[in-house]
């Protein structure tokens, strides 16, 4: 057959085995350093293991590896089959691959080194920056390269989400990123002081925004529906619910500098756009779990699908507790403390962690040409493995963060402070055990999901290219 | 045009442009072309059973 007429698959096999491997390397070392909270002095002093180099290198590795190559997989399936065309521009894919992996391990040389542009979630130096630029136009190309040669009238609501990520993150890099460098391993930001605050959260939320939720959100309308086994609830509420998260997004990111030298309108300008922002938030979970109306008894015979649910779930609290903790008042409690960790974690690993793995169980026996995985026994115990390790997790960080943030606010009638830190952290050491718990175990939840993997791809015959439908 | 007055027709404009997309997404005139995309994920079994796609 005409490989023009087969859909390429081959760099979508690369990103979802890549998946579960950064998938085991970040989670691995959030284990760590989750460990060396709770044990201080745990890696012997080694500079490049300690909190400060890891915890970025986790981070990093959770968001971008894992979570981007999840991403990468995804879109490039859903982008050639919802459009009934072969990639564009396919040695540019190919690049994206190569190169995203070269940005990863690079990530993973100079973190520790403690080379780091210092800004959360966009540590990296910039040679390091540039590269990522580059790669991420490229994507950018083979993905409305593909759009663009469709054969399908409609663009499907999935690729809305996947180009708004697309376009954004590229935006949102770029402005950030720029810098002047003094070496090739240092450089300065060009923004001065609370303007580069600025720069950086309007970079960091809708990093949350755009590459954490509308990008899986992008997955979501696809897998669940297809997993399902029928339409999206509402498509009507999917398109007005995309252009109303997109446009609010871009102003929330003021609340991660409430009662700091930003002006106080502008403090004020963030919660309000964060509280408005639960509205399309819910818009797509509700869409999300309503596609299951009618055929919620499928919940029981089928994990992936509670993978979907339940990661939806966590989606629809950690979109209603973002715009609590953006109100002032209640941000003044819950603002340094642990309460933050358990509120990304609710929607890190129970929503993106949970849907990736959700749609790659879905997708996997597609790309291999299986019927289904190799065990859905394995699947149901991972789930219920993973699931267990969020609860334990987030309720160890919710407890952690109000207990810290009402140790830190509590005052004599002096005046003077009721506790030191040091009391705090004393008190906070049991939670930090019961963290490292929920992490481990959901570590291993994807150590099940590999194996599993491996079984599926390694049975049976070879693979076969795709055909793409030659309908009239 | 005084700073003030031009935001708070930006705002009236920005609810505007929302109010029509909810118009155009629920109109009549969009149900058969959105019902037909809302298929897509269920295509390729579709296509097994020799129901051709959606072509341009």
């Amino acid at each position: 057959m005409d490989k023009s007429n087969t859909y390429n698959d081959t760099v979508v096999r690369q990103f979802t085995i890549m998946t579960l491997v950064w998938g085991i390397v970040g989670f691995l070392v959030g284990v760590i350093i989750a460990a060396e909270l709770r044990w201080p002095d745990l890696t012997a002093g080694i500079s490049w293991l300690s909190y400060g180099r890891l915890r970025p290198l986790h981070t990093n590795a959770v968001i971008f590896a894992f979570g981007g190559s999840a991403l990468f997989a995804c879109s490039y399936y859903i982008v050639q089959r919802t459009c009934h065309v072969r990639l564009f521009a396919e040695k540019l894919a190919a690049l994206t691959f190569w190169g995203w992996q070269l940005v990863i391990v690079l990530a993973a040389v100079t973190l520790p080194l403690g080379l780091t542009q210092g800004k959360e979630y966009a540590e990296l130096e910039w040679p390091i920056d540039l590269l990522i630029a580059v790669i991420w136009v490229s994507y950018g190309i083979v993905f409305f390269g593909t759009i663009v040669k469709r054969r399908i009238k409609h663009i499907y609501v999935a690729n809305w989400f996947f180009g708004a990520y697309i376009i954004t993150v590229a935006v949102l890099h770029i402005v950030n990123s720029i810098a002047i460098p003094i070496s090739l391993t240092k450089s300065y930001s060009a923004y001065p002081g609370v303007i580069d605050a600025m720069v950086q959260w309007w970079y960091g939320h809708n990093a949350v925004g755009f590459f954490l939720t509308a990008a899986f959100l992008g997955m979501m309308y696809y897998f669940v529906p297809k997993q399902a086994g029928r339409p999206v609830y509402s498509y009507r509420l999917s398109v007005v619910h995309f252009w109303a998260l997109i446009s609010i997004y871009m102003w929330a990111g003021p609340h991660h500098l409430h009662y700091t030298t930003l002006p106080d309108w502008a403090q004020s300008l963030g919660m309000a756009f964060s509280l408005i922002l639960l509205a399309p938030s819910w818009g797509g979970m509700i869409n999300g779990m309503m596609t299951l109306s009618g055929a919620w008894h499928k919940l029981r015979t089928d994990p992936i699908l509670k993978f979907m649910i339940v990661s939806l779930s966590f989606y629809g609290m950690s979109t209603f507790e973002g715009p609590m903790m953006s109100i002032k008042t209640v941000n003044a409690l819950s603002h340094y403390t642990d309460w933050t960790i358990g509120h990304v974690h609710s929607g890190a690993l129970g929503w993106v962690a949970m849907i990736s793995m959700g749609c790659l169980y879905a997708l996997v026996p597609k790309l291999w040409g299986k019927e289904r995985m190799y065990s859905t026994r394995l699947i149901d115990i991972h789930f219920w493995i993973a699931t267990i390790g969020i609860v334990l997790y987030i309720a160890a960080m919710w407890m952690a963060g109000v207990m810290q943030g009402l140790m830190w606010r509590a005052v004599n009638a002096d005046g003077t402070l009721t506790y030191s830190f040091m009391e705090s952290l004393k008190q906070t050491y049991p939670f930090y055990s019961v963290r490292l718990l929920g992490g481990v175990l959901f570590l291993v939840g994807i150590l099940i999901m590999t194996y599993n993997v491996f079984k599926t791809i390694g049975s049976g015959e070879s693979i076969k290219a795709q055909p793409v439908p030659q309908s009239a | 045009m005084d700073m003030n007055t031009f935001r708070g027709l930006t705002t009236a404009f920005l609810i505007l442009v929302f109010l029509g997309i909810v118009v155009w997404a629920w109109s009549s005139r969009r149900k058969a072309d959105f019902d037909e995309a809302a298929q897509l994920p269920l295509e390729d079994e579709e296509h097994e059973n020799g129901k051709g796609g959606l072509v341009k």
